[in-house]
């Protein structure tokens, strides 16, 4: 009984060093948001920064002396440093994308997570890097009859600290009282002459400092390594969220219940913690839309025009040419390129459709989905499942795809269309990542990290000139369809739910059914593209689902031009080449595409479709 | 037979008193007018007869049904059109576009996946338009109209549904004077014509003395005066609350010419 008790109080003690680590992190994002109402998804890079710069460091300051005041000197300077580099983000990129539409304001900061992750590879190296122990929190304390180690002990009391000192900052200074200010209303600050530029490089310096801080205190239990980025942002991400963005005192609410529910649920079901802390998401995020301690964002009176479709013209007799031509070109690809060619062209075509089914979401329905290669990549384990684990053949299998895309897109979509803007992009990024952490975790099934190889086509479609016009054939019917839906009722409806919710539901359009079936189509069609995709790779994978992915296709429709109808065709197959060409010849193809995501947001955020809409604007209203 | 009855309204926002025992009737055809100071309550109480938002506790009854608390798109299908203080449309649509749209919504053919939207409705929708004098203005883009332009596009699709009821919150704001009495008189017109039930809020004053059948009188979410407008003139309580004690109607410009 009381080895029983001992046990349970230790897991407990674990659960609150793990929350207060993670309190300490996600009180700078949510700080952040509460202030600029920007997701910073770099975050995460800057916790992973805080680590690097703290096991460089730290060792060198313990060879002058083994103490326990040099350790943390040095956590305090690595969080410096941190904070340091999140001035120069703010400086640089987020000054100028305040006023942005939130998508863009994502993917510019994931911009940045993507260069940093190559620039740590640059200065530290792929391996991962060990940290030195805390001098004087070595040893282990006896609690009842189990060992427990000091440093944890240490860290459970740093997160309440890390809170009261917040409190002090935030009550006490003119700095923090500007701040909560700032939160609560942005206009206000404006109003009061305050120097806005300065307060909120301020902010980032002190969420900056907070994530370096997190991640220094890290050292002494995991190692530095280039992965610790997006895991700890969608934790992150996680507690902001249930806490309620804006809010402190919700993030630390929430830190203490994942916390709990991280070491207790591990006991009970080992190999799904992940997914039990995304399903606590969506519950509070069902229950209470706004977090726990959050407040509603005010969106009546919102009169912006939409960043997205506006009136979708048909195509003129020129285009009608070009496009024509666009199809004898890939259908000749077969005929005069080689083999790798064709296997190039044939990713074009399925990355096309699943690029247009998510503009189909955000650029149609105002639905921002950070989350959708999950429907892709459920697609193709779908296909790749049943012809490796049941032997059925292709045929069936690719319209399996389909199907799994949207099932997972209804039952996901359920819960996803019933928030708003940036609760909505977090919650597509959740369950995004529980269907990652599924297919990641469940060995048996799906392979685990190694994923499962022998998908191969049936015999007749097995060469791949045969594939690639059975690609050819689905991606462009699944296009047009989707195309053909966006001029129907149905798709100018889900345009009016985006232009005014409010219009649309006083004329009777029932905005949250018709987002879910809009949801559950763009679902099924990236999965239809995921299992055509599978036969392609002739394997399956977790990054199929991964948050990289996602944004692959979200830079796809950005550099294709979201505010019109194929420009996502034309995006992917950019996006996809250049991709194809650059990748082999650099190795910071991440640093280069995080970089150019930013100069597309910051230059070019109407894209190649933009671009074209402009000269056609030009040529044909030039003319009296 | 009495169109609409809302009994005993009452909404609180944290400490705020919104509404309280909002009580009142319309019949078909009249054209009633809520008037009060900013923050009086007035789009609240059009807020829970549309159903946009949940009253704490009190009824709203439409031709004797009990429509308190149902969603806004039931509201609207049982025959309640609506404009709003700020002005809802469809931006990136165009003009006819938006009416095209409410029409598609009315007809309940907003799932449909195979029809082309824009071939949709489009004689009905100019007609609508031609009802507000805008038929004109079809193919502009509707980000592109001038604000009084955009309130009468709204009008016209509020108008869409075939409305027994019509919910107008700030009809005439952002317009010029003249505009404003055409666009009151020609919503007098209709709802005489088809016998639709007209309630309002409006702070110029002209507009509801020359159009309100009868006006409400809401300060601090109280109904504190109800009646003709001659009898809401003549009150006393309401010349304390509006103007102290100098002329009633050199004030109320005043103060239409302060919000217009
Ligand atoms: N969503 C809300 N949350 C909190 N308070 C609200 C909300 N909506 C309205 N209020 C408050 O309720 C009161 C009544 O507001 P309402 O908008 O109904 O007034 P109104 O009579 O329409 O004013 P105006 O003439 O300015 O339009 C105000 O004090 C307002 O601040
Ligand atoms: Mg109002």
């Amino acid at each position: 009984m009381s080895v029983e008790f001992s046990f349970l109080l230790v897991q407990a003690l674990s659960g609150l060093a793990s929350a207060s680590s993670l309190f300490i992190i996600a009180s700078g994002l949510t700080l952040v948001f509460g202030v600029t109402r920007i997701v910073n998804f770099a975050h995460g890079s800057f916790y992973m920064l805080g680590a690097y710069v703290a096991v460089s460091i730290v060792p060198w300051l313990l060879q002058i002396e083994r103490s326990p005041t040099l350790f943390f000197v040095g956590v305090l300077i690595s969080a410096c440093v941190v904070g340091v580099l999140g001035v120069v983000m703010e400086i640089l990129l987020l000054r100028r994308i305040y006023k942005v539409p939130e998508l863009f304001q994502l993917l510019a900061t994931f911009g940045v997570v993507l260069m940093v992750q190559d620039a740590v590879l640059y200065f530290w190296g792929p391996l991962d890097i060990a940290g030195p122990r805390a001098p004087g929190l070595r040893h282990g304390v006896m609690i009842l009859d189990q060992r427990f180690p000091a440093y944890e002990l240490f860290l459970i009391a740093a997160g309440p600290v890390v809170l009261g000192l917040l409190w002090l900052l935030m009550h006490k200074t003119r700095f923090g009282i500007l701040l909560r200010a700032a939160t609560r209303d942005r206009d206000m600050v404006g109003a009061l002459g305050v120097n806005q530029a300065l307060l909120f490089t301020g902010t980032l310096f002190l969420g900056a400092f907070l994530a370096g801080l997190g991640g220094a205190l890290q050292i002494p239990r995991v190692s530095a390594s280039a992965q610790m980025d997006l895991s700890i942002i969608t934790e992150a991400f996680v507690v902001t969220v249930i806490g309620g963005m804006g809010s402190i005192g919700g993030a630390f609410l929430a830190a203490l219940l994942i916390g709990q529910l991280q070491a207790f649920g591990v006991l009970i079901f080992p190999k799904i913690t992940l997914v039990l802390v995304f399903l606590l998401m969506a519950l509070v995020l069902v229950v209470k839309p706004w977090g726990l301690l959050g407040r509603p964002e005010s969106t009546a009176g919102h009169t912006a025009l939409p960043e997205g479709i506006m009136q979708p013209r048909g195509f003129a007799a020129a285009e009608k040419l070009l496009l024509l031509l666009a199809v004898l070109a890939a259908a000749s690809v077969p005929i005069f390129g080689d083999t790798y060619t064709i296997k190039v062209a044939t990713e074009v075509l399925i990355f096309a459709l699943a690029a247009f089914s998510l503009n189909f979401l955000v650029g149609n329905g105002g639905i921002v989905s950070f989350g959708h290669a999950a429907y892709f990549g459920l697609g193709a384990y779908a296909s790749g499942l049943l012809v490796t684990k049941l032997g059925m053949p292709m045929e069936p299998a690719l319209i399996a795809a389909p199907l799994a895309g949207g099932f997972f897109a209804a039952l996901f979509g359920f819960f996803i269309v019933r928030l708003q803007g940036i609760y909505l992009a977090m919650l597509t990024l959740a369950f995004a990542q529980i269907a990652y952490a599924v297919c990641f975790q469940w060995v048996e099934v799906t392979g685990g990290d190694n994923g499962i190889v022998g998908v191969w086509p049936s015999t007749w479609a097995a060469s791949r000139s045969a594939y690639h016009y059975i690609v050819l054939v689905a991606a462009m019917a699944g296009i047009l369809a989707l195309r053909h839906v966006i001029y129907a009722p149905f798709g100018a409806s889900l345009r009016a739910a985006r232009d005014s919710a409010q219009r649309a539901e006083a004329i009777g359009i029932d905005v949250r059914t018709h987002r879910w079936l809009g949801f559950t189509i763009a679902g099924a069609a990236a999965g239809l593209a995921g299992g055509l995709y599978a036969f392609s790779k002739g394997s399956i994978d977790p990054t199929l689902l991964g948050i990289p992915l996602s944004v692959d296709f979200l830079a796809m429709i950005l550099l294709g031009g979201m505010q019109t109808v194929m420009g996502p065709v034309l995006g992917a197959a950019a996006f996809h080449s250049i991709k194809d060409i650059f990748m082999p010849l650099t190795d910071h193809w991440r640093f280069l595409l995080g970089a150019s995501i930013i100069a597309l947001v910051l230059i070019f955020p109407r894209g190649l479709g933009g671009a074209y809409a402009a000269l056609r604007a030009r040529f044909s209203g030039g003319a009296p | 037979m009495t169109l609409l009855i809302v009994e005993n309204l009452n909404k609180n926002f944290g400490g705020v008193v919104a509404a309280r025992n909002v009580s009142f009737s319309l019949v078909a055809g009249e054209i009633l007018a809520m008037i009060g100071p900013n923050g009086a309550g007035k789009s609240t109480s059009f807020n829970m007869v549309g159903g946009q938002l949940r009253p704490d506790s009190g009824r709203v009854l439409l031709a004797g049904q009990d429509i308190t608390g149902l969603p806004p798109r039931a509201i609207c299908r049982l025959g309640v059109g609506r404009s709003f203080q700020v002005a809802q449309t469809f931006l990136s649509m165009s003009v006819l576009e938006n009416l095209q749209m409410a029409l598609i919504a009315y007809a309940g053919r907003t799932r449909d996946m195979l029809a082309r939207s824009s071939a949709l409705f489009r004689d009905e929708a100019l007609g609508l338009l031609n009802q507000v004098g805008m038929a004109e203005a079809a193919a502009r883009p509707m980000g592109a109209l001038a604000y009084g332009d955009v309130k009468r596009v709204e009008l016209a699709i509020a108008l869409s549904g075939a409305p027994r009821l019509l919910l107008m919150d700030e009809p005439t704001a952002g317009m010029a004077p003249a505009e404003r009495a055409a666009l009151m008189r020609l919503v007098a017109d209709i709802a005489r014509r088809a016998a639709i039930g007209v309630l309002f809020t409006e702070h110029d004053m002209d507009a509801v003395f020359a159009h309100a059948d009868r006006i409400l009188v809401l300060v601090r979410g109280e109904i504190i005066a109800a009646g003709t407008p001659e009898e809401v003139r003549a009150n006393p309580e309401v010349q304390r609350v509006y103007l102290g004690t100098s002329g009633l109607r050199a004030a109320l410009r005043a103060r239409a010419a302060a919000h217009g």
